[in-house]
């Protein structure tokens, strides 16, 4: 998983279009559409594809562009077009200032410690739901996908009240907890085990004596690993970009990223270049993930992620 | 839990637990787990643990899932139609007293109320159309044999992995009316400026912009991998009739792609009627009320500022209540609608 990933050459291409890693069920179809179908595209389809790319990509280069001008300047029209020499100055003044640092450092916490739980257990139900057998599993795993359907606003009122009540307003646990597990990473993870986990694998390990914990560590784990990887990554974006719940349970003198930027963003005295530092800190640890793991992400998403 | 726990004890003392995920542990795992069998002096003790491991191991695994999602989720929602019924005040928070239906009534005869309804109903719309609309058209193209695709779907998703608080912040300044880049570029093509930020369908459209930037590429991705499903064969017999490529887009491509484009929908729709951070940080100082004149206040925002800066949470509680009404509305119409649509189309 390195750079070199990200621009694969054509014949690893061609593997991931077989469906390598996806669910085989799905897989043979794929492959026979691979096969012929695909029609080459045309200098105009080439056209409107860069034309997309650039709309997707010039904000964030415009981000780091405004980020390293100075305020003045960026009132004035045009707007600047290329880079100034600010960047440093408005990046420091954004990381002391306006308490980026900490912010940082808060959320890689929290974005980490809510991807290991939410990566963990969705492997040991997905797996349940995937593998085992037990009373209620289908009724359960229904319900697991029903949660999806509710909202987190419905929540936030009484979480607020009982996280007031224990004093753990302000504290990092309270954005932590509630986010721990995930619906949809259990589904996900079941679907991916159904395919990735042969039952033999499980059944001869049963015969040996093997206790549950035994299996999961030395046979599911192991089957599990790319998908637990996509999971993984997904999830920390998700954690990393959530809004909500962190703006109401955490206060400025213990923010994540989210929260700093909303204040940066509502402060009376607003210095645009500087805002436009932090909002470059904030997403630059994710467009380096993107840089180091994009395929995968994308990978994932295909696979059928669902928003957040 | 007990019986895995004192499974973890156990193979925690087994000699080499060391942790082994290569590709050849399960091999190992198979020879090691041969060894209890053979000190059979607590065979029948064992024997007993090992059934009840077996029995109790799905629950436990899947006890996480159910246990968070209950204390944090499931409860609290119920909770919040308690307070919906209840005065609760931020600054008073042990003092809560039964309220009935006040809240509700409050609500439902404030002009606010209505007005954060319809902006989140058009402001839904105007993000969500065009956002499906060019991620079927992105999708399409993606689908094409490209050069370096996966350099293509990887760009195009960049601006997922912006979070909606730094990308409202870039759009801030991009849609600002005196020194910002769209005026400007209006101004260069001999257009009119747009007070993005107080105009009412201006700001709303600024806002939405914001929404189709972010999640065009993602759902673009979702189309992809649907069209990536549609076999072979219907794209060559309707070739063979004759069809071209935007007859087939038209015939085949779309009918095969309707669950997805269904399920996308579905989705964004949810994720609409939750829009937040952005018309939050979009309107800077005044950003809880969606503006100087609540133009692009939503729903969402409207719970935060009745809860958190006017401070009644009971009233916040029965806006969260009401939205997760309409929620179960609209999406009992998508079913409605989708049933229809399959009935006819068979």
């Amino acid at each position: 998983m390195t750079i070199s990933d990200v621009t694969p050459p054509r014949a690893g291409a061609e593997k991931e279009r077989a469906g390598a890693p996806g669910p085989a069920a799905r897989a043979p179809r794929r492959r026979v559409m691979g096969a012929g179908k695909q029609l080459h595209a045309g200098p105009l389809t080439y056209t409107v594809l860069v034309l997309f790319a650039l709309v997707s990509l010039a904000p964030l280069v415009w981000t780091a562009i405004a980020a390293s001008r100075t305020n003045t300047r960026l009132a004035q029209t045009p707007p600047p077009f290329w880079f100034g020499g600010n960047l440093f100055k408005n990046l420091e003044t954004a990381w002391d200032q306006a308490g980026l640092g900490t912010a940082m450092l808060n959320s890689i916490f929290v974005s980490s410690m809510i991807t290991v739980g939410t990566v963990l257990f969705s492997t040991l139900a997905g797996f349940a739901f995937a593998k085992l057998r037990f009373r209620f599993s289908t009724t359960l795993l229904l319900l697991t996908i029903g949660t999806m359907m509710v909202p987190p606003q419905l929540a936030v009122v009484p979480l607020y009240l009982w996280m007031t009540d224990l004093g753990w307003a302000n504290h990092l646990q309270t954005v932590i907890l509630p986010t721990l597990v995930s619906a949809f990473g259990t589904f996900f993870m079941r679907q991916y085990l159904v395919q990735a986990l042969p039952s033999e694998l499980i059944e001869a390990a049963r015969v040996d004596g093997a206790s549950s914990l035994r299996v999961v560590w030395h046979v599911v784990f192991p089957a599990a690993r790319p998908a637990m990887a996509v999971l993984g990554l997904l999830t920390f974006v998700m954690a990393w970009n959530d809004f909500l719940w962190p703006i109401i349970a955490l206060n400025s003198e213990n923010p994540t990223v989210q929260v700093a930027l909303n204040q940066l963003g509502t402060g009376y005295i607003p210095d645009d270049s500087v805002i436009m530092a932090g909002a470059l800190l904030g997403t630059l640890p994710l467009l380096l993930a993107f840089l180091l793991f994009g395929k995968q992400i994308v990978g994932g998403i295909m696979q059928g992620a669902i928003k957040g | 839990m007990n019986g895995s726990d004192q499974a973890l004890a156990r193979s925690a003392s087994s000699a080499d637990a060391a942790p082994g995920d290569q590709p050849g542990a399960a091999r190992d795992a198979h020879g090691r787990g041969t060894a209890p069998r053979k000190n059979g002096g607590t065979s029948a003790w064992r024997r007993r643990l090992y059934r009840w491991d077996m029995k109790a191991s799905p629950y436990a695994f899947i006890a996480p899932f159910f246990i968070v999602f209950g204390a944090f989720s499931l409860v609290p929602l119920l909770y919040t139609a308690w307070y919906s019924l209840h005065h609760v005040q931020l600054s008073a928070l042990d003092q809560q007293t039964w309220a009935g239906l006040d809240n509700y009534r409050n609500l439902f005869s404030s002009e606010f109320f209505w007005n954060a309804l319809k902006n989140t109903f058009t402001i839904g719309l105007l993000s969500t159309v065009p956002q499906l609309a060019a991620a079927l058209w992105l999708a399409h193209m993606l689908n094409y044999r490209l050069r370096g695709s996966t350099v293509w779907r990887v760009v195009m998703l960049t601006p997922y992995a912006t979070s909606a608080a730094a990308a409202t912040l870039v759009f801030v300044l991009l849609f600002a009316p005196e020194s910002g880049m769209v005026n400007w570029a209006l101004d260069l093509v001999g257009l009119d400026p747009v007070n993005w930020r107080e105009s009412g369908w201006g700001s709303q459209a600024a806002v939405s912009s914001i929404v189709v930037w972010r999640w065009t590429g993602y759902n673009a991705l979702i189309y992809l991998a649907a069209m990536q499903a549609i076999p072979t064969d219907l794209y060559e017999s309707a070739a063979l009739d004759g069809a071209g490529r935007w007859q087939q887009f038209r015939h085949v491509t779309i009918p095969m792609l309707r669950p997805t484009i269904l399920f996308t929908v579905v989705v964004s729709t949810i994720g609409a009627t939750q829009l937040f951070a952005e018309p939050l940080l979009f309107g800077g100082v005044s950003g809880t009320k969606g503006g100087s004149e609540h133009q692009y206040q939503t729903l969402g925002l409207y719970m935060y500022d009745q809860g958190w800066m006017v401070g009644n949470l009971g009233k916040a509680s029965a806006i969260a209540w009401s939205m997760f009404l309409i929620l179960l509305v609209v999406a009992a119409l998508n079913l409605l609608i989708s049933r229809r649509l399959k009935r006819s189309s068979r």
